[in-house]
């Protein structure tokens, strides 16, 4: 006979305050098999697990079923404690009774009646469960990072300055993300370029990091600790070694199409240099708008490159790449204009989006740092700031916060006044959120300092009449319609996952939330962590955040990251498939519809690679004669478990 | 009277990965649905044979319920695909056996959908209750 403790927690009120826990364990302790049945007020607390080990040893418990929060939570406390009582790990089980029983239902006396059935169903599983030793697996010491903006950046440079090596992906041909789009940061105001340049030459030069710019990561195989990893390089058609940055191409080149860096503010051709400093520092060119790679067709690129660095015959290449850990730093994009079409966006050249006016703020930029408008080049003398520009609205947008425009309005706004001393800046906003060290008090010299008007309300709508945009809108505060005949308006457009985020997601097979950004394991434990082992989220990837918060977090991954690949060997879970040979007859269905190929055929028997099996059981569920089955999932325990659930 | 005072014992099977977490996210979220599933965690919905489908009603439950990560992002990759097709054959066997139609679903609830698992189950329970008890598989005892 088994001899079962069973253990209730009170959650405090949070499970006692629905659940008679003392019913529970009254009538856990007639279960057949229960020998030990007591609750207590915090199980998962010091006291709690001292109670179960206790317990254990008295009473000579051989399984043990914790009947408090989801097993997201506290499985492995809870199994480390039946271990540190001397029981093998797998003879713990966990019964939530709080997250799908008391949290969700109020009717006492139901609730009760619910968690004991839940309750006898784990006895019954641990009843059936076998001792378990982790299968362990070597390490592979190397990390992926998906991303070359300041995230992926600060996460290669920690990884590799710590003796990692590194393999570092970004889709364009440059790193720096869209930090280096901007002129200055808040709330110091120091130039953007002047603080990340540095780092993107050091991720560049770093003997431990091998950077794939113009690189996209196509497939993940593989399990944490162990990932194979294909990236294809696009060819850029330009041997970086050779070009000297001479720029004799892009006088030649016929195509002009809008330039992604300036946000479509200016134009750049075919072969094009992002940004002087691109790092790598050479040429791309764009095979999508250049009219021909046949020097029949155009060539003109190649004829006049001296260093002869032009290679139409340049191809894709297929690059594979193992690693132990990857982090995903994939940053974000703005919201589509084309849904902010009550804004004017996209329809009126005066009227920008956030990134676009940091490009007129930048020294560097298209204008060379003037503000001028984009129409006809005149300084604008009344700019209106419109923050929440998709954010903060879920019936039309964006239902979240997109959290930086507060910071980066006043920014803007403030730099404006630096540049145009006679002009006037208004911001139209819901609520200021300044949290953060210096934020408030930036805010506060914007009023203060250099007079900009803030509005509290939403701008109802924006037209433009005789030269200037007029900006309808209401002050909230003061109870009145407010028009404005701005000469330029920018919209704080809301941030949303960059594209592409969503179908690499897919290929990583790790999780996203509603609105698209990477979901981290645990909101408030495990926030640099993907629920997929092996995977780090860093940066604007996971919610929107500003740059010191995404620096933070990239170390924090690569940090994470380390504990992996600073271990020799790292355990798998044993909870695999095993075959029952002399039911097998060697038909291979499960062989087949095993997403992971752990499975084979060898001599007539299907055979299990315990170390690629995930145990997710669509063998089990596939094989006609029962030959196939997950430990401690096996389908005798399903079949106790649904007996126990409906009473019987 | 009967119909009114009913109350169906339903199983459901859930995905570790997105409809346990998603049942796990409506009880973070203290939303609150009708007591009479009872939950049973898998690994993947493509590891629910037919015969726990079957076991279930013999053992007497009024309804089943199979949920597992929406189509195209199993956490096993493709494991839901071959839950979907399994679930639909068995829901045919179902109804040629004259079980009735409603009594058995498939659902697709991710780990962000708390409010859809409540909905769910809270239409499941409204939709079975006029049904009363399921007598046609569960075993005479």
């Amino acid at each position: 006979m088994k001899r079962t403790g069973v253990f209730i927690c009170h959650c405090g009120i949070n499970i006692a305050g629905t659940v008679d826990v003392k019913k529970v364990a009254k009538e856990l302790a007639k279960h057949p098999g229960v020998t030990h049945a007591e609750d207590y007020v915090y199980m998962c607390s010091d006291p709690g697990q001292n109670l179960i080990i206790d317990a254990i040893k008295e009473k000579k418990l051989d399984k043990v079923v914790v009947a408090c929060c989801s097993p997201t939570l506290h499985e492995s406390t809870f199994r480390n404690t039946s271990k540190s009582g001397g029981l093998n790990e797998f003879q713990c089980e966990i019964a939530n009774i709080r997250e799908q029983c008391s949290w969700v239902h109020k009717d006492m006396t139901k609730a009760t009646e619910k968690a004991i059935k839940i309750t006898k169903s784990a006895v019954e599983r641990v009843q059936k469960n076998e001792s378990l030793e982790p299968i362990t697996v070597p390490v592979t010491k190397r990390a992926l990072v998906i991303g070359g903006g300041i995230a992926g950046i600060q996460s290669a440079l920690d990884l590799a300055n710590s003796g990692f090596e590194v393999v570092l992906v970004e889709k364009n041909p440059s790193v720096g993300g869209h930090m280096i789009q901007l002129s200055e940061t808040f709330p110091t105001l120091d130039c953007s370029q002047c603080i990340l340049t540095p780092k993107m030459v050091e991720v560049s030069k770093h003997p431990k990091i091998r950077l794939l710019t113009y690189s996209e990561v196509q497939e993940v195989s593989g399990y944490v600790g162990n990932f194979k990893v294909k990236i294809l390089k696009k060819p850029t058609y330009v041997d970086p070694d050779k070009c000297t940055l001479c720029d004799e191409c892009t006088k030649v080149c016929p195509v002009v199409v809008p330039d992604e860096f300036d946000l479509g503010l200016t134009g750049r051709r075919a072969i094009y240099i992002p940004f002087p400093q691109a790092i790598p520092a050479t040429y791309t060119l764009d095979i999508k708008n250049c009219p021909g790679l046949l020097p029949i067709a155009c060539g003109k690129c190649a004829d006049v490159c001296e260093p002869e660095a032009i290679d139409y015959d340049m191809k894709p290449e297929i690059i594979e790449e193992e690693v132990g850990a990857i982090i995903v730093a994939t940053g974000y994009d703005l919201y589509d204009k084309e849904k902010m079409a009550e804004y004017g966006y996209g329809k009126y050249a005066n009227v920008l989006d956030g990134l676009q006016f940091e490009r007129l703020l930048s020294a560097s930029g298209p204008t060379l740092g003037k503000i001028l408008r984009p129409s006809d080049h005149k300084e604008p003398k009344e700019v209106v700031f419109i923050q929440c520009a998709g954010s903060r609205d879920p019936e039309m947008h964006c239902p979240y916060c997109s959290k930086i425009c507060c910071m980066y309005t006043a920014k803007h706004a403030m730099l404006y006044k630096h540049h145009v001393h006679d002009g006037q800046a208004y911001v139209f906003y819901i609520d200021i959120r300044s949290g953060g060290k210096d934020y408030e008090e930036f805010v506060q010299r914007a009023v203060e300092e250099d007079g900009v008007v803030y509005l509290r309300g939403k701008v109802s709508k924006i037209f433009e009449e005789k030269g200037k945009i007029k900006v309808w809108g209401v002050d909230t505060l003061i109870g009145k319609d407010i028009e404005i005949d701005a000469d330029m308006v920018v919209l704080a457009m809301a941030m949303r996952p960059s594209q592409g985020a969503k179908e690499l997601s897919k290929k990583l097979k790790i999780a996203i939330d509603k609105d698209g950004f990477l979901s981290e394991a645990h909101p408030k434990l495990r926030p640099v962590e993907s629920v997929s082992s092996g995977f780090f989220l860093a940066g604007a990837a996971q919610a929107p955040k500003d740059i010191p918060e995404a620096v933070a977090q990239a170390s924090g991954a690569a940090a994470k990251a380390i504990t992996i690949l600073s271990q020799e060997r790292l355990h798998h879970a044993p909870t695999v498939a095993k075959v029952k040979p002399n039911l097998c007859t060697g038909c291979g269905m499960c062989v087949l519809v095993c997403p992971y190929e752990a499975l084979s055929l060898k001599n007539g028997k299907v055979e299990v690679n315990e170390v690629l099996c995930e145990g997710c059981g669509t063998c089990s569920a596939t094989c006609l004669r029962a030959a196939i089955e997950v430990r401690n999932f096996t389908p005798l325990q399903i079949h106790e478990m649904i007996r126990s659930s409906l009473g019987g | 009277m009967m119909a009114e005072e009913f109350e169906p014992k339903i199983v459901a099977f859930l995905c570790k990965w997105c409809s346990s977490a998603g049942s796990d996210l409506a009880g973070v979220s203290r939303m609150q649905y009708p007591a009479n599933v009872l939950p049973i965690t898998v690994m993947c919905s493509g590891s629910v044979s037919p015969l726990y489908i079957l076991s279930a009603f013999n053992k007497g439950a009024d309804g089943v319920l199979v949920s597992g990560c929406h189509p195209g992002d199993c956490h096993y990759i493709k494991g839901n695909y071959y839950a979907r097709r399994r679930i639909a054959l068995v829901k045919k066997l179902l109804e040629f056996f004259g079980l009735e139609p409603q009594r058995f679903q498939m659902s697709w609830v991710s780990a962000a959908e708390g409010t859809k698992y409540r909905e769910i189950i809270k239409d499941f329970v409204q939709e079975i209750k006029p049904l009363g008890p399921q007598t046609k598989l569960r075993r005479n005892v």
